[in-house]
């Protein structure tokens, strides 16, 4: 019998720890981790770093959330949005637009007819900026908040973490991640940075500091 | 079943004649084409300077950054010393979860896996995420072969492929063309492209984004690569800013990540360093604008139909090297280019890889050897480098490229068999284990010199082979007109060394003096 490509593979990694042995040696995690920083500073970094990438940052209290989210969407012109299949329908109630709401048998293309997406978030790492989706059901599928061109998320304050450790500790790494820090942007032509390429162009934060 | 039975091989490189790991000149003879490219020094320059300042002013932003390279460097060293375990995890893991695992035991394998899941899609086009991967084994001929179009969707990867080009960084593949020239790729590569473009990068980005999404919109099979993926979950991770891997790796019915062995990581927490590490690396960013991370397939979301290559391809024949393994720590993050002052003048191309400058100098050799062929180009490249050491201080995760050369010079002098350097060299060190001849020769060389070598100004602009290589690029000085030992046992020469001994026997004095004083 042939070895298969596996054990052929596995056999010369086998082969290769036992001509080229290291010794083991533990990992040190010195590394600032478990961080905490007071409420007014993380809304201070993150909204700092959002808008260092080119993001809107819209602070507002909860009982103000539809009222900012319908600000934000007649400010950008958008007449069609899209919403996660459990998105808590009140947010889009000051909104007088027309409100898609999501389901895996809309076909990816059709997003693109939509004038913006709404979304909440999972967790935000105030230090670089970076909101996280998990795919949890206020969150929707991936395509639902990259295919159109205007990104609302919401995000509230209690889950605004300090740093990269604090928040990857936060996520279910089963779910479906997407990492978020500013809209989509390239550098490839002489270096000169242009956002908006294929994800949405803008990133509107509506960051909810009561909760 | 199991290969491990007695005695340990020695596993095998990249197999000659396949894939991107090799170029068809050395490295000397390639550099020359940058060295004469100003536009491509100047752009180079200008790139390699800003990133440079952005890298530096975002990773001294962190005070634990020493501590993250120094986690970074351990977390790479326990995975290669577990990498069979790791591997079989993530196989394990991903399977679950409704993927599946292959495993490619050189490019030419993995081209064909690719080739026939696509095939089994029924789809003619792919879209492609860009991959380091992939380029090294050279998937994109291979499927074009195979009556596959891979359209690539990395704005850098579609300048290149449009202008069938070869990248030429890491990071800004396409950082070798300027905008007028992009422009006039997209004129000619895009159909359809609006014939008034100008060479505004907004502009030619719309026009890539407006080509593109009609792409992302109806081709149903994906090729990525992977930047991590993680033993403990079974989760792949892709770094990246524009969007276009969201897209591929979100919107298409089947995807393929193709992913070298050497990237798996342990644990999911093991994410929490290197998403510090490689964006403040690379770019110089706090973090790229977008990152996916998936685990299997998810029903209702993203492909249902998920495949992961593991790819060896001369991997495992660096990991059976003591000093060179470590080079496979890298994560790509391109920060040793970007600070090399021999990549800085030559550009990528002239290392003749996919892995271009300090990383890929040490790199491709491990992968696919240095004497493959006669005169094998690969040979070249540990001596594409000063030994500056910057590279070192530039690597997240700590990889000691110049040691690494200094090695790989070693085994490519003992295995580089009889050539006129070693001849020289051996007939020099006959000459100098022998005082008289030694002698001899030394007069002999500054006869030579007495007799006009080196022109007026003392410099030697070509010397004879073997050495003509080492003067191509630099003049010599010429040897003085006088050895030192016949300069010593002249008049001049000892009534110099006389003078100097009074010297220091005045200072000596002096000092005792000042520190009396002092005291």
């Amino acid at each position: 019998m042939t070895a298969t490509a596996r054990d052929t593979v596995l056999g010369r990694i086998r082969d290769a720890l036992a001509l080229a042995p290291a010794p083991a040696g533990t990992v040190p995690r010195t590394y600032r981790t478990g961080r905490t920083l007071p409420d007014t500073e993380r809304l201070a970094l993150l909204t700092d770093r959002l808008v260092d990438y080119k993001a809107r940052v819209h602070p507002c209290t909860r009982d103000r959330t539809a009222e900012v989210i319908a600000e934000v969407l007649r400010e950008r012109g958008a007449r069609r949005v899209g919403v996660p299949a459990g998105l808590d329908e009140e947010w889009l109630g000051a909104y007088d637009g027309e409100v898609q709401r999501d389901s895996a048998v809309i076909p990816p293309p059709s997003l693109g007819e939509l004038d913006g997406v709404v979304t909440a978030s999972a967790v935000s790492c105030a230090e670089t900026g970076t909101i996280f989706l998990d795919g949890s059901p206020d969150q929707g599928r991936r395509a639902l908040s990259l295919v159109p061109d205007l990104h609302v998320c919401v995000v509230d304050l209690s889950s605004v973490v300090a740093g990269v450790p604090e928040a990857v500790a936060r996520l279910v790494p089963e779910r479906p991640t997407t990492l978020i820090s500013g809209p989509s942007a390239t550098s490839d032509i002489e270096l000169e940075r242009v956002e908006g390429v294929h994800g949405p162009r803008t990133l509107a934060v509506v960051v909810r500091t009561d909760a | 079943m199991s290969t491990f039975l007695g005695m340990p091989a020695a596993p095998p490189r990249s197999p000659y004649g396949t894939g991107n790991l090799r170029g068809e000149r050395s490295f000397p003879q390639a550099a020359h084409d940058g060295l004469r490219n100003g536009q491509l020094r100047g752009n180079l320059g200008r790139a390699t300077r800003t990133i440079r300042a952005k890298r530096i002013a975002v990773t001294g932003e962190l005070p634990d950054w020493e501590a993250l390279r120094d986690a970074g460097a351990a977390i790479k060293t326990d995975t290669m010393n577990r990498l069979p375990e790791l591997l079989e995890e993530l196989e394990r893991k991903v399977t679950e979860r409704g993927g599946t695992v292959h495993w490619a035991r050189d490019g030419v394998e993995a081209n064909e896996i690719v080739t026939r899941l696509v095939k089994a899609t029924g789809s003619g086009d792919v879209i492609k995420v860009k991959s380091m991967a992939t380029q090294e084994i050279g998937l994109n001929e291979h499927l074009e072969a195979a009556g596959i179009t891979p359209y690539e969707t990395d704005l850098a990867e579609l300048i290149v492929q449009l202008a069938h080009d070869k990248p030429s960084h890491i990071l800004v593949p396409a950082i070798h063309r300027n905008r007028d020239e992009i422009r006039r790729i997209f004129l000619d590569g895009i159909p359809g492209v609006d014939p008034d473009l100008d060479n505004v990068p907004a502009h030619l980005a719309a026009a890539a984004r407006a080509y593109l999404r009609e792409k992302f919109m109806t081709t149903k099979v994906a090729v990525s690569g992977a930047n991590f993926g993680v033993a403990e979950t079974g989760t792949l991770a892709v770094v990246e800013s524009e969007g276009n891997g969201r897209m591929c790796l979100t919107l298409p019915d089947t995807l393929i990540t193709v992913m070298g062995i050497e990237k798996v990581l342990p644990r999911y927490q093991d994410l929490e360093v290197f998403l510090q590490l490689l964006p403040r690396s690379s770019t110089g960013e706090r973090m790229n604008p977008y990152t996916s991370m998936w685990t299997g397939v998810t029903p209702g979301d993203g492909p249902q139909d998920f495949h992961l290559v593991l790819l060896d391809n001369g991997r495992t024949a660096a990991l059976a090297d003591e000093i060179g393994r470590a080079a496979l720590n890298c994560i790509r993050c391109s920060a040793c280019l970007n600070v090399c002052p021999v990549y800085e003048r030559t550009g990528g191309h002239a290392y003749g890889s996919t892995y271009p400058g300090p990383i890929g100098a040490v790199l491709t050799p491990q992968l696919a050897g240095m004497h493959a062929a006669e005169d094998d180009p690969n040979s070249s490249l540990p001596y594409a480098s000063s030994l500056c050491g910057a590279c070192f201080d530039a690597c997240p995760v700590k990889i000691d490229i110049p040691s690494m050369l200094v090695e790989l010079r070693h085994q490519d002098t003992e295995q580089a068999g009889t050539s006129a350097e070693k001849l020289a060299m051996r007939a020099a060190a006959t000459v100098m284990g022998k005082p008289k001849l030694y002698r001899a020769a030394q007069r002999a060389a500054s006869l030579s010199r007495s007799v006009g070598v080196g022109g007026r100004d003392r410099t030697i602009s070509r010397l004879p082979a073997p050495f003509d290589g080492w003067s191509d690029s630099r003049d010599t000085a010429a040897p003085p007109r006088q050895s030192f030992r016949s300069w010593l046992a002249s008049a001049e020469g000892a009534a110099t060394m006389r003078a100097a001994a009074e010297e220091g026997a005045r200072r000596t004095t002096d000092d005792q003096d000042d520190e009396q004083e002092e005291q």
